[in-house]
């Protein structure tokens, strides 16, 4: 188990480091400066600002200075857009923000996906499975983007609860968080499906049957388990997703968190900035893998024992 | 009893006739009418949009000449069929040509990745061992990776070249500049896209490439001497191709979904081209007021997603049984 672990956390060093090293270079190589804004920047003015943010130096010096500070001091660099701002500032203030979004959304999608995936998988091939996979697929087709301007203007309005855009009140989270859950219900209700599909058709579940122990307690205590493995993977990746794949929703319903700082980021050549989020978002990506590998030794004695 | 005697009867080519592959596939697929729905909706959306939109527009139909005077027609009124838009677009010729660039991103996009997946998965599967085991981890690698991030990163960097390029065009060979600009706009997201969209592809070619490569008909044709190239094209590629349609159908809708979240977010298509992400964008501005500005982009854009999916599960159940759980 811990050797798994390890060879885990490895991994995701590794992944993270090519991934910073790639970004690194990428952004450089956008066409634009970031300081070349609507206001008008003299040469000396612009020679200056890269001089003092250490953009003037030879590729190679920057990169390896980048990681230098990283690692000696935490140290994510400034902001080049937004002015006197840390990265790691903009990082702290926005990423509670896309943390607590994401954990709501993933509690919804969990207790509409599941169930929908176990009633599927019990009437399969009845009118019961076929509504279920309708609902799922257009829950992976009606995209954020079309159900967040739909969902402010039919619950805006009438509920004066539910703010249409901003983040003052805590009820904000709300329609975000509907908007963006029915993506992962949608992926859930299919892996767990067909995780239930695949454990329903297995020799101990007719035994048990064949026992007379009822179709509840078959699937509560037996099937139960298994079947969710294939949603528990999916569980990792889907999370990191969802905070970064919130970009939509977050323009949409103007939530302050870190998906709006990306796409300033690129569309302003801020290249800590986005370089910032990028690594952040690699090391977010290997946590919430790790916790979907461990819950998974968890439930299968079979993995814990490789 | 009658039976048999009257099936014993039968003249012998009747009763001996085989079934290929792909004929009972396509039995099975019949039988699916979620993917029969969805496969005519997919010919239906096609027609529309790649032959009845250069029609419309040859006798005079426009998605871009405004008339302020007629701003947020209702169906039918003044003439707009479908209505028009905040500056008194046509809405119905917006919606197909935006389905246009929207189709040809994820079509273009699809057939790269399918190029690119068999032919680097073939030949990781049918090399196989320590190299294709490494060309595997170069995928796996590139697959831990945010895939919207890298996309983005990637369109921003080969637009600023294509840019000059199309300049380059327009300015030194003097092409039509209209149609440069719109391959110019199309182009770099389609390649960002087909970039890093090919890895799951690659991943599905090698797998059955590799278990191709241990069975004997590949082992006959090596005895043959045939050369690499014709074992792995012709021999292969043939029985690849059942999961490499499959998946290929299923790409599409997730290409016109990127696409589309990035033309959401202002960083795919630009103005004045326009797709279904971006018309959505567009019409979200002015929901509360005129529904139908977002409402008919986004039930084609949705209706779409949904024929494709439809039709690609259907495919894997009808050229896949064995794989056809979820």
């Amino acid at each position: 188990m811990t050797k798994l672990i390890l060879s885990r956390v490895l991994q995701t060093l590794l992944v993270v480091f090519f991934l910073v090293t790639f970004v690194f270079f990428a952004v450089r190589a956008i066409p634009g400066n970031p300081f070349v804004s609507e206001k008008k920047t003299t040469e000396q003015e612009r020679a200056a600002l890269e001089a003092y943010y250490g953009l003037d130096k030879p590729l190679p010096v920057q990169y390896f200075n980048y990681w230098k500070n990283i690692l000696t001091r935490g140290d994510f660099g400034d902001s080049l857009g937004m002015k006197g701002r840390k990265v790691s500032t903009l990082i702290k203030e926005s990423f509670p923000v896309s943390l607590k979004l994401g954990l709501l959304s993933l509690f919804f999608g969990l207790i509409i996906g599941i169930p929908l995936g176990i009633i599927a998988a019990l009437y399969h091939n009845k009118w019961q499975d076929y509504i279920a996979m309708i609902v799922a697929m257009a829950g992976i087709c009606v995209v954020a983007f079309v159900l967040g301007p739909i969902f402010q203007l039919v619950f805006g309005k009438p509920l004066p609860i539910l703010n249409v855009a901003g983040w003052s009140r805590s009820s904000d989270i709300l329609l975000p968080a509907i908007t963006l859950c029915f993506g992962v219900a949608a992926y859930l209700a299919r892996l767990t499906r067909g995780g239930m599909l695949d454990v329903l058709s297995q020799d101990y579940i007719r035994t048990a049957r064949a026992k007379g122990v009822p179709t509840m307690k078959i699937i509560t205590k037996h099937a139960m388990r298994p079947a969710l493995m294939p949603a528990v993977t999916y569980l990792g990746p889907a999370f990191a997703a969802i905070i970064t794949g919130s970009f939509v929703v977050e323009t949409i319903f103007l939530v302050p968190g870190m998906g709006q700082h990306f796409v300033t980021g690129i569309t302003s050549n801020d290249y800590n900035l986005v370089l910032g989020l990028v690594l952040f978002y690699g090391i977010l990506m290997g946590i919430a893998n790790l916790l979907s590998d461990i819950a998974l030794l968890f439930m299968d004695p079979k993995l814990r024992k490789a | 009893m009658e039976a048999t005697i009257e099936k014993n009867n039968l003249p012998e080519q009747d009763v001996e006739k085989g079934t290929s592959l792909w004929a009972d596939a396509y039995t099975r697929l019949k039988k699916n009418k979620l993917a029969m729905i969805g496969g005519i909706i997919v010919i239906a959306i096609l027609f529309l949009c790649f032959i009845l939109a250069p029609i419309l527009s040859f006798f005079g139909f426009s998605a871009n000449s405004q008339d302020l005077d007629k701003t947020f027609s209702g169906i039918g009124q003044n003439g707009y069929i479908l209505g028009s838009d905040n500056l008194g677009r046509d809405l119905m010729m917006r919606v197909l040509e935006g389905g246009q660039i929207s189709l040809l991103v994820a079509i273009l996009a699809t057939v790269l990745t399918v190029t690119i997946g068999i032919i680097y998965g073939g030949i990781a599967g049918y090399v196989g061992g320590r190299i294709g085991g490494f060309m595997m981890r170069i995928v796996d690698g590139l697959l831990a990776m945010p895939f919207l991030i890298i996309v983005i990163l990637f369109r921003e960097i080969i637009g600023g070249h294509v840019n000059e390029t199309a300049h380059f065009l327009t300015s030194e060979w003097g092409w039509h500049k209209d149609t440069v600009d719109r391959f110019a706009n199309l182009i770099p997201l389609t390649l960002a896209i087909a970039g890093f969209g090919w890895l799951t592809m690659g991943r599905i070619v090698r797998a059955s490439a590799a278990s191709l490569a241990k069975q004997e008909f590949v082992e006959a044709a090596r005895s043959l001497g045939l050369s690499h190239r014709r074992i792995l094209f012709r021999h292969m590629l043939p029985n690849m191709l059942g999961p490499v349609i499959i998946y290929a159908t299923l790409t599409i809708p997730s290409f016109i979904l990127y696409e589309a979240t990035l033309s959401f977010i202002g960083l795919g298509i630009e103005p004045p081209n326009s797709s279904w992400g971006k018309l959505i964008k567009e019409g979200a501005n002015f929901l509360e007021s005129y529904p139908t500005v977002l409402v008919i982009p986004a039930i084609l854009f949705s209706l779409t997603l949904f024929a494709f999916n439809f039709l690609g599960d259907g495919l894997r159940d009808a050229l896949d049984p064995k794989a056809s759980k979820d």
